[in-house]
């Protein structure tokens, strides 16, 4: 018993010093602020460019960024192009079949219906949603016609052209969009709470990556900085932990 | 990029679009122009090649090679572009990887294939994991050329089998009674003649791996349109200096114009080519240049 406990700490040890030369490669869209997006100077920026760049140094990992498609955003992690994905995606059991998630680093989101007018009624309007997200189960489900598209811009262009009658995406990168509409759209309805919080996503059999990566959130729910991050990039009445 | 340019929302109009224009996100959209320079200068001549030896694969008397040389091209170009595009690419990056384990990582234990994960050993990854990301680029860069290569290099290779049985047979016929061998012919007499004969379907063939390079896009290397989407998406002002509503159609049409100038410059060129390849040939334009030389 004691030499199985030895062998597995030192495989442990061996594997960590392994996982710390390896560059762990983070995969996002780029395309969804404040999540992520590109700045200015063409770099990937917003929220979980930093909280990435943190759970980084807090592992001992260095850590690259990798912008990938949100369409083909988990076939690249599980063929190995990158080991993570961070890009705003909701914890569900549908992905959680085929990749595995962290603890949640943003507390469950809630979407909202935005539309040009209040006379909307979602459930049986057409709807814009972007390709393979929850909003999009969600529309498909509440009876309404379901207009997908690639990326979120898409969505917001499909009801600003009249294609759509309403778009329901996460309510935080709809937020700047209303604000700078100057009133030509509005949010209608309630929010709806959707999904089980937003996670890291990695591949299945990284169960020790992944472990590293939740102690990290871990720590850093606990002494308050992620909360503080949250504040910074969603606002001072957003949900924390 | 311009020492005025600290606060953009001062700006007049003109000196505004010197900054916009100007800034990191552009340099990777112009960036991305010379890509897709490089994508056809690159892919252009390996097809040629590619489509060369099919064709002489699909001539040749041994039986085997002659049945692989005519497989490919009607496998090839009977495959639609993007389901060969999508499907070849990640294959070709596991058959690289997956030979490179069982060379590499003999030892290694664990299945490659774990549900839907595929995972060789890290120094069998293509690049290495630890490899900087414009290497990463790179390599997309050059599997992107490889598929290209071998969907434009079938169809080059019907091109050039066929201009191979244009050229008139008392030609060839003319070589053997002059005693040359088989492959005197071939390369004496029928490949300098049969140019003419190819080039029209050739160009035809350029002008359509022209207008395929957005295809790119499909494969995950950011091209023009990549960049021209990203860039002419709303911009709040939250997340960038230079915010602005949906510019995605002027983006597009700038696109446009690109793709419609590199088509009247190939047109010019490949005119020039054909007056040349024309020359003393016994074709109705080489016959045209000769009169016009003795008129």
């Amino acid at each position: 018993m004691k030499t199985l406990i030895l062998t597995t700490a030192a495989l442990a040890l061996t594997a960590g010093m392994a996982l710390a030369q390896q560059t762990v490669r983070m995969g996002t869209e780029g395309a969804y602020p404040p999540y992520n997006f590109i700045n200015d100077a063409g770099e990937i920026d917003g929220f979980e460019r930093e909280l990435g760049d943190e759970l980084c140094t807090r592992a001992g990992l260095t850590c690259e960024w990798v912008k990938n498609d949100w369409d083909s955003i988990i076939p690249n992690l599980v063929s190995g192009n990158y080991d993570t994905i961070v890009a705003g995606m909701s914890i569900t059991d549908e992905r959680d079949e085929v990749i595995d998630f962290t603890q949640d680093y943003y507390p469950p989101t809630a979407s909202a219906y935005v539309a040009l007018s209040d006379g909307v009624d979602v459930m049986s309007a057409v709807v814009a949603a972007q390709t393979g997200t929850i909003q999009a189960g969600h529309v498909a489900e509440s009876g309404a016609t379901l207009v997908e598209f690639a990326t979120p811009e898409e969505t917001i262009a499909a009801v600003r052209n009249g294609e759509a009658d309403a778009v329901l995406a996460d309510r935080d990168y709809l937020v700047p969009i209303v604000e700078e509409s100057g009133g030509e759209l509005t949010f209608i309805g309630d929010p709806v709470p959707l999904g089980g919080g937003v996670g890291m996503g990695l591949r299945e059999s990284d169960t020790e990556l992944r472990d590293t990566f939740d102690a990290a959130i871990t720590s850093m729910k606990e002494d308050g900085t992620l909360n503080e991050l949250l504040k910074k990039w969603f606002g001072e009445d957003t949900q924390t932990y | 990029m311009f020492p005025y340019c600290t606060d953009p929302d001062t700006l007049d109009t003109f000196r505004w679009f010197s900054c916009y224009l100007t800034t990191g996100v552009h340099m990777s959209f112009y960036l991305s122009f010379l890509k897709v320079l490089a994508l056809l200068a690159i892919t252009a001549p390996v097809a040629l090649g590619f489509g060369f030896l099919g064709a002489m694969a699909a001539r040749a008397q041994f039986a085997p090679l002659s049945l692989f040389g005519k497989g490919y091209i009607a496998v090839v170009r009977g495959v639609p572009d993007i389901a060969f595009f999508l499907f070849f690419v990640i294959a070709l990056d596991q058959a690289f990887e997956w030979s490179r384990h069982q060379i590499l990582c003999p030892d290694w234990t664990d299945p490659i294939r774990q549900g839907s994960d595929f995972l060789v050993c890290p120094q069998a990854k293509l690049p290495l994991g630890t490899a900087p990301e414009w290497m990463h680029e790179t390599y997309g860069f050059f599997l992107a050329v490889i598929t290209f290569a071998i969907v434009f290099g079938a169809f080059a290779a019907n091109v050039l089998f066929g201009a191979m049985r244009a050229v008139p047979h008392a030609q060839l016929e003319t070589a053997a009674a002059y005693g040359m061998s088989r492959r005197q012919t071939f390369w004496r007499i029928l490949v300098p003649q049969m140019w003419v004969y190819a080039l029209p379907g050739l160009s035809n063939l350029w002008m359509v791996l022209i207008k395929a390079t957005p295809l790119l896009f499909l494969l995950g290397i950011e091209d023009i349109v990549y960049w021209a989407r990203e860039l002419g998406g709303t911009k709040t002002s939250r997340f960038t200096d230079y915010p602005h509503g949906d510019w995605r159609m002027w983006y597009f049409l700038f696109l446009l114009v690109f793709y419609l100038a590199m088509t009247r410059i190939s047109e010019i060129v490949l005119e020039r080519l054909m007056r040349r390849l024309s020359h003393g040939q016994a074709t109705s334009g080489g016959e045209l240049l000769r009169k016009e030389t003795t008129a």
